[in-house]
């Protein structure tokens, strides 16, 4: 199967389901962007309001992987769907679980950003969250656009930026360990700068695990844990 | 099936106007191969029966166009594919069935064990006791539920002694699922059974004989899902002693009891594989199309 289609049923009602489903992944997906992307933000600009904002519309992530579980189960239970239908569903009730916890790390995020918004003008550390943000934010960025366009190479290519983050988060613990050893007055705000480049760590691999479901609903390949 | 239903079936002319054009490019180009080949392992090592270049005629009509396939020991084999794609008339041909058509014309090869089934010496009665055939509809013969179950045993000298044919009847409605509710009742008609009894004492009928494949034509079709989910759970049972091939509109049906499924399209045996590839990741297009409910 080179092109994926979701239509043609001849149920009409059962594309819609499917259509429907698929548009309110692609919603989720963007307001986890924007969480992310707001939770960095606030960091850099100390805007602890922005980040209260974050911490906020968490719930709403919550409501929308609820929300979407059970219009997966639904359509399973109501059409019985086959193989590409089915590995639509199944990649989708995957993709939404990874993207709440993207939320949820963007939620924490916002916490230690409201925490370090309180210090007096410490920025050690900023570069390197400015660093790993970006390469984050671009590779969630990627992997909904390649979920949108069902496009298993490129989900591939953004499956491979992982590699490139793994590495500046190693480079990045390096740099705030000399930090901490040049001042130790700082490792309050270093320990805080740490957990947000662990939770955007984090990130990077649960767009990893999307990646690996483009690729499965394309492909049919299973690629976990090659 | 009737000349005119499968020469309305092989026309393209009713198409449904849902296919996606995808999907009729393809079968536009599956009408115009004159050779084509099987994706998938429809050839296998340990084969019970063997089908090679077979093609099937109604009259002028062509009704299978050069199948090859192997069906393996005790295995469960569905054949799906939308109407008219001549699933029904493949399973025919496996015990000779199609004889029985009178503008019908087999050729190719079908072996079962090496020995070929179309052989002019070969005792056709004999054959379609040891490929036995269970149809869409229950028909049970006009007499007892013993006397149905024994019949075929009788008829084939399968039992020397009353205590014999006792055991034996005892023994098919058991493997059948009907003993519980039938041996209380052995001498009553056969037609006065529910309709899901009456298969499986149709399914009784046809082991009595102890044949080595059973084919099923859509066997379930006339039943309700209670009575389906019997049958469903009697052919898993069954295969631990028998090669079971069987039509099924029930795609559900197919992923829930076989091994190996085949898909047919106008007449073309286009892929076949284990099920579960088949009904998460099908090869072919057409395989694709019909299981996800594009057109059928």
């Amino acid at each position: 199967m080179t092109e994926l289609s979701f239509e043609n049923h001849i149920m009409t009602q059962f594309d819609e389901e499917l259509e429907e489903i698929r548009t309110r992944l692609m919603e989720m997906g963007g307001k986890v962007e924007q969480q992310l992307k707001n939770a960095i933000l606030s960091i850099h600009e100390g805007d602890s309001k922005l980040a209260k904002d974050v911490i906020d519309q968490e719930k709403f992530i919550d409501q929308m992987e609820k929300d979407l579980d059970d219009s997966c189960i639904l359509v399973i239970a109501r059409r019985q769907p086959a193989a590409s239908d089915l590995r639509l569903v199944m990649a989708v009730t995957k993709a939404v679980n990874d993207l709440e916890r993207i939320g949820d790390e963007a939620k924490k995020i916002a916490n230690h950003s409201i925490i370090l918004s309180g210090e007096d003008n410490k920025k050690s550390g900023y570069p390197e969250v400015r660093h790993i943000g970006a390469s984050v934010s671009k590779m969630l960025s990627d992997a909904l656009t390649a979920f949108a366009r069902f496009d298993a190479e490129a989900a591939m290519k953004t499956f491979n930026q992982d590699v490139q983050i793994d590495l500046e988060y190693k480079t990045a613990l390096r740099e705030l360990m000399t930090y901490m050893m040049e001042d130790p007055k700082s490792i309050t705000h270093v320990i805080n700068i740490l957990w947000v480049v662990r939770s955007l760590e984090r990130i990077g691999d649960h767009t990893k695990n999307l990646c690996e479901q483009i690729v499965f609903v394309v492909q049919g390949k299973d690629i976990r844990h090659d | 099936m009737s000349n005119s239903k499968l020469s309305q079936s092989i026309s393209t002319d009713g198409a449904d106007p849902k296919i996606s054009e995808q999907v009729l490019d393809v079968e536009k180009d599956l009408l115009s191969m004159e050779s084509y080949s099987t994706i998938g392992n429809n050839l296998v090592e340990d084969a019970k029966m063997s089908v090679r270049n077979v093609n099937v005629f109604y009259g002028d009509k062509q009704a299978i166009f050069d199948v090859h396939m192997d069906i393996k020991k005790n295995e469960v084999i569905a054949m799906i594919g939308p109407s008219g794609c001549g699933k029904s008339t493949f399973l025919r041909t496996l015990n000779r069935m199609n004889d029985t058509i009178d503008s019908c014309v087999v050729s190719g090869e079908v072996t079962m064990d090496g020995e070929n089934l179309y052989d002019p010496k070969l005792d056709v009665v004999e054959l379609r006791a040891r490929v036995g055939m269970v149809f869409q509809k229950p028909n049970p013969f006009p007499k007892s539920i013993f006397e149905n179950v024994a019949y075929g045993p009788r008829l084939h000298g399968l039992a020397d002694s009353k205590v014999d044919l006792d055991e034996l009847v005892e023994n098919s409605l058991k493997k059948a699922g009907l003993w519980e509710e039938a041996k209380d009742r052995l001498h009553q008609p056969g037609t006065g059974l529910s309709g899901g009894q009456q298969q499986r004492l149709c399914i009784a009928r046809a082991i009595a004989v102890e044949p080595e494949v059973i084919l099923m034509d859509e066997p379930c079709s006339a039943l309700d899902p209670i009575a389906t989910a019997r049958i469903e759970e009697l052919i898993e049972e069954l295969s631990q002693n028998f090669t079971i091939a069987i039509v099924t509109h029930s795609m559900q049906q197919a992923a829930r009891v076989s091994h190996r499924t085949a898909y047919f399209h106008l007449g073309k045996l286009i892929e076949v594989n284990p099920t579960e590839t088949v009904f998460t990741m099908p090869e072919h297009k057409l395989t694709e199309a019909y299981i996800t409910g594009r057109f059928g």
